[in-house]
């Protein structure tokens, strides 16, 4: 059968595409089939309101991986940056907002103290981090594999953390496994800038400062900048939705075929092994090779069907923690609106609202039991400061992350919705007076919308929460994280595996190399 | 009496113990239904169920992921799509785990049935004589129905000993009137009750093997050399590879490719001494296995065992020593005993099978 060469890949999110295009190099056959009728998943950009475009879901670009840029060029494909490093300003409800760049702070009041513990602080948690990003490109060893390449892969990963010398690696092992709010604790004095920091560490997750788990989370986030990949914070000319149709022209240019609007209904089994897709139109579609961007219980409980799975596997999938906890908000107003006290040039910085740690842990304190915070803690950027295509001449659009709010509200998704829309206005309301009678149009997804528009299962960031029980060899579950899946054939590419979510497209690469390793083994 | 509903103890005979009957009602009973009861027992189990029509039992492994036996037990197909599932251990965590995207329902029914095993080779006259007209007719493995009182009275032609035998399964209320109605018209034919050791011999001499003392049951090992494989325990015809799926079956595969770790024998042992939890040597003292289950058969006059051997001992003519310690007025001896590696049961009258099932 000829169609067995066909490498099938379902869906055309940033790690589809990435993975499409290094099969298509590698001289594969590949056909890309997207749900939606345009690429990027939860990459993309579109227009929420007439005139008003934005990144609909990730919004930042920090952690893209500067070899698949390089690699793919995506320069060449039309990638540019609207902005290729913005500083981070903690809002203040009074008194000075907190600029900070990396390590330093670029305006606002510190202490001493605090401002030499941020520089070191920073310094360490980028080490420890690039620890972490190491571990991007490589395959996670598997358990138990006990094979030369699981054996040798486990002991880089050990000797890169050996690496750090005596001192840094037993504060490693102190820290990866506890909460950041115990860390800010012992490092910092000003509630604001632990804030700050804090928010990094939770952003996208299922936690609150004081959950365990938090400081890998964190490290996570700053894994992309550690591993110098793109040099911070940035925001892509046109929103992410030009990562992602740069990263299909190059998939395209290498020979595959990116089909959107053809959402997949099933993954065909021919005995214990992958025989194509069925589309929800009907059409059947044969391939040797099906390698799935969606997450990993749509794309095994759905998609493959818990029959054709083992009875632990399955278990282990369902119990794969995938409950978003991030809601998305977006703005279309008529005018520049104005932080107070915020000097005009820092609006198009990323702004966080995030007081302080305990404010942080308040809020996430309602949504573990079902109710959106009254409170929450935000990330918002005005892209529209940078580029000028994303909203008409002189209106502008704001885009923010808006934390917490749970994917099964006790309320009904609507009223908790209509509510947090509400709160959220609010509280922004507090930070730059006059804002509500901006608001030309809003929308706000909440993590049950997220799943509905971006086919995520509980909407998370990651498509799955980031936690020492779900990463590396055990992402997504113990037994099945090397891309493959135990049908043979089927493969997994998107955020649900190592090294997780964040528009990196690491995933999708090494799902392309574990396909390429699969062919040379058999 | 402990239920005083359902049997105390039940009926079994060999030319040993003429006719015994054994209670089966604390035995683990599951009732599967349901559209899709038969694509789930078929990724539960190991072995083609769609092969055992309704009317029909088979023996039956279910592993875990890893190939590594949770339990065996019997599938009843009492009719069309209407399954009974028996085991030592409790299994509703797993059936209920298991079932996840299957539309079947699942209950564990142990109390709502009263079974009673009633084994010998004049079991089936027992049968005819409480009115089960035409028992002997069942092949072994069958299913069939009698009126029994006012109700119904199941009867299948299976059991734990190697002789001619029946499970008889019942409504808790009318356990004791069944049970009446055996002693009464079975008293010619040497009907009585049955204790737990009789059956242990009954059951080693069918070469049957038993979970928590043959092997550990998967879900309950911690380390990972302690659960087997059905290959490992002799019951690599159980497993049936051209179904697509089955749980294990990935890790099975893969062990049939690689060689299993261990392998289950019966051995017959010199002496008369029982060899439990003997080592078992090979010719130079290296302990090569043990022993899972041991006792002198009446049936076969031998000193019978099973034995878990670790791969490649076991063979038929391999030289193995047993280690056995015994104890007479309180002193504890050894002995090294010769053991000879038997293929097939040791005791397999050919009644066993014969149908129609003969009167004796
Ligand atoms: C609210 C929110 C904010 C975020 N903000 C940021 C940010 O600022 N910066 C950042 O780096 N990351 C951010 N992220 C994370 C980031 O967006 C994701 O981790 C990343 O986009 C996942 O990419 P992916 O390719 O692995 O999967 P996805 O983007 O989810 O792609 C999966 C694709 O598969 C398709 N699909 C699913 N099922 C089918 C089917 N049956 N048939 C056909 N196609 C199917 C989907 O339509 C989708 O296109 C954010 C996430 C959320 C939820």
């Amino acid at each position: 059968m000829t169609d067995r060469n066909r490498i099938i890949i379902v869906g055309a999110g940033h790690n589809g595409l990435v993975c499409a295009a290094y099969l298509a190099r590698a001289r594969r056959e590949v056909l890309v089939l997207e749900a939606s009728d345009r690429v990027g998943g939860a990459a993309i950009t579109r227009e929420f309101a007439p005139g008003f475009r934005v990144s609909a879901c990730a919004h930042i670009c920090y952690q893209l991986d500067a070899g698949i840029s390089r690699e793919l060029k995506l320069g060449a494909h039309g990638l540019k940056t609207a902005h290729a490093n913005l500083r981070t300003v903690a809002l203040a409800t009074e008194g000075d907002h907190l600029v900070l760049h990396g390590g330093r702070l670029e305006a606002g009041l510190l202490p001493d103290k605090d401002r030499a513990a941020l520089a070191d602080y920073h310094d360490r948690m980028l080490r420890f981090a690039r620890v972490l990003g190491k571990q991007h490109n490589r395959r996670p060893p598997r358990i138990g594999g006990g094979g030369r390449s699981e054996l040798i892969a486990a002991a880089m990963l050990g000797l890169d953390i050996r690496r750090l010398g005596r001192d840094p690696m037993r504060e490693f092992m102190r820290i990866a496994g506890i909460n950041i709010f115990d860390v800010l604790e012992e490092t910092f004095e000003t509630p604001l800038l632990k804030g700050a920091l804090a928010l990094d560490a939770v952003l996208g997750t299922n936690l609150g400062p004081r959950s365990n788990n938090s400081v890998l989370t964190m490290l996570h986030r700053l894994s992309g900048q550690a591993t110098g990949v793109t040099g911070g914070l940035s925001l892509p000319a046109g929103g992410m939705g030009a990562v992602s149709e740069a990263l299909a022209a190059a998939a395209r240019a290498g020979g595959a075929t990116v089909r959107t609007g053809s959402p997949v209904a099933s993954i065909t089994l021919e005995g214990d092994r992958v025989s194509g897709v069925e589309l929800e139109s009907g059409e059947k579609l044969a391939a040797g090779t099906v390698i799935s961007n969606a997450d990993p219980a749509r794309t095994l409980l759905q998609l493959v069907g818990a029959r054709h799975l083992e009875t632990g596997f399955v278990h282990r999938i369902r119990n794969f923690r995938s409950k978003g906890m991030a809601a998305k908000l977006h703005l279309a107003l008529d005018g520049l609106p104005g932080f107070a006290r915020l000097a005009a040039q820092r609006a198009g910085d990323r702004l966080v609202i995030a007081p302080d740690p305990v404010y942080i842990d308040r809020a996430f304190d309602h949504a573990k039991y079902g109710q959106c915070s009254p409170d929450p803690a935000l990330e918002i950027t005005i892209p529209s400061i940078h580029d000028r295509t994303l909203a008409p001449a002189g209106r502008h659009v704001l885009s923010a992350i808006v934390q917490y709010a749970p994917f099964d509200p006790r309320a009904s998704t609507d009223a908790a919705r209509a509510e947090f829309l509400e709160r959220t206005l609010g509280l922004l309301e507090r930070y730059a007076p006059g804002l509500r009678r901006q608001v030309v149009a809003s929308e706000l997804l909440l993590p049950a919308d997220i799943e509905r528009e971006f086919r995520i299962t509980g909407g998370h960031w990651h498509h799955g929460e980031l936690a020492l029980d779900q990463i590396l060899m055990l992402r997504p579950v113990p037994g099945a994280a090397q891309y493959a899946m135990p049908v043979d054939g089927l493969y997994l590419c998107g955020a649900g595996c190592h090294p997780g979510g964040g528009v990196m497209g690491a995933a999708g690469r090494n799902a392309a190399h574990a396909v390429l390793g699969g062919e040379r083994a058999a | 009496m402990r239920h005083k509903d359902h049997f105390k103890t039940a009926v079994y005979q060999t030319p040993f113990h003429p006719r015994t009957s054994f209670d089966l009602t604390p035995m683990t009973k599951h009732r599967i239904t349901g559209k899709d009861a038969l694509p789930f027992l078929n990724r539960l189990i190991t072995r083609d169920i769609a092969k055992i029509k309704p009317g029909r039992v088979g023996y039956c492994v279910w592993c875990d992921d890893n190939g590594q036996v949770i339990d065996d037990g019997t599938v009843f197909h009492l009719r069309e799509g209407d399954y009974r599932l028996c085991s030592q251990e409790r299994q509703l965590d797993w059936l209920t785990r298991s079932a996840h995207g299957f539309d079947v329902k699942i209950v564990e029914d142990t109390h709502e049935v009263a079974a009673l095993a009633l084994q010998g080779p004049t079991s089936c006259a027992v049968l005819k004589a409480i009115g089960c007209t035409g028992a002997e007719k069942l092949k072994p493995f069958d299913i069939a129905y009698f009126p029994f009182a006012d109700g119904e009275l199941m009867v299948s032609r299976t059991g734990f000993t190697g002789d001619l035998g029946y499970e008889l399964w019942i409504d808790p209320a009318r356990a004791l009137e069944l049970w009446d109605a055996l002693f009464d018209k079975g008293g010619n034919h040497g009907i009585r009750p049955m204790g737990t050791h009789a059956l242990e011999v009954a059951r080693i001499e069918a070469g049957f093997i038993q979970a928590q003392v043959d092997f550990l049951p998967a879900d309950q090992a911690i380390r990972i050399d302690r659960s087997r494989s059905p290959f490992e325990l002799d019951l690599g015809r159980l497993v049936d590879f051209s179904k697509p799926n089955f749980n294990g079956r990935r890790a099975l595969l893969e062990e049939r490719r690689r060689g299993s770790r261990y392998r289950l024998v019966r051995l017959d042992i010199e002496g008369n001494k029982p060899a439990r939890s003997a080592y078992i040597y090979d010719s130079k003292r290296n302990v090569v296995g043990t022993v899972t289950s041991a006792e002198w058969s009446p049936s076969a006059k031998s000193n019978i065992a099973l034995a878990s051997m670790h791969m490649p001992w076991g063979r038929p003519g391999d030289e193995l020593w047993a280690e056995i310690y015994y104890q007479r007025e309180l002193k504890w001896s050894r002995v090294m005993a010769r053991c000879r590696v038997v293929e097939g049961a040791f005791f397999d009258p050919p009644r066993r099978r014969a149908t129609p099932a003969a009167d004796f």
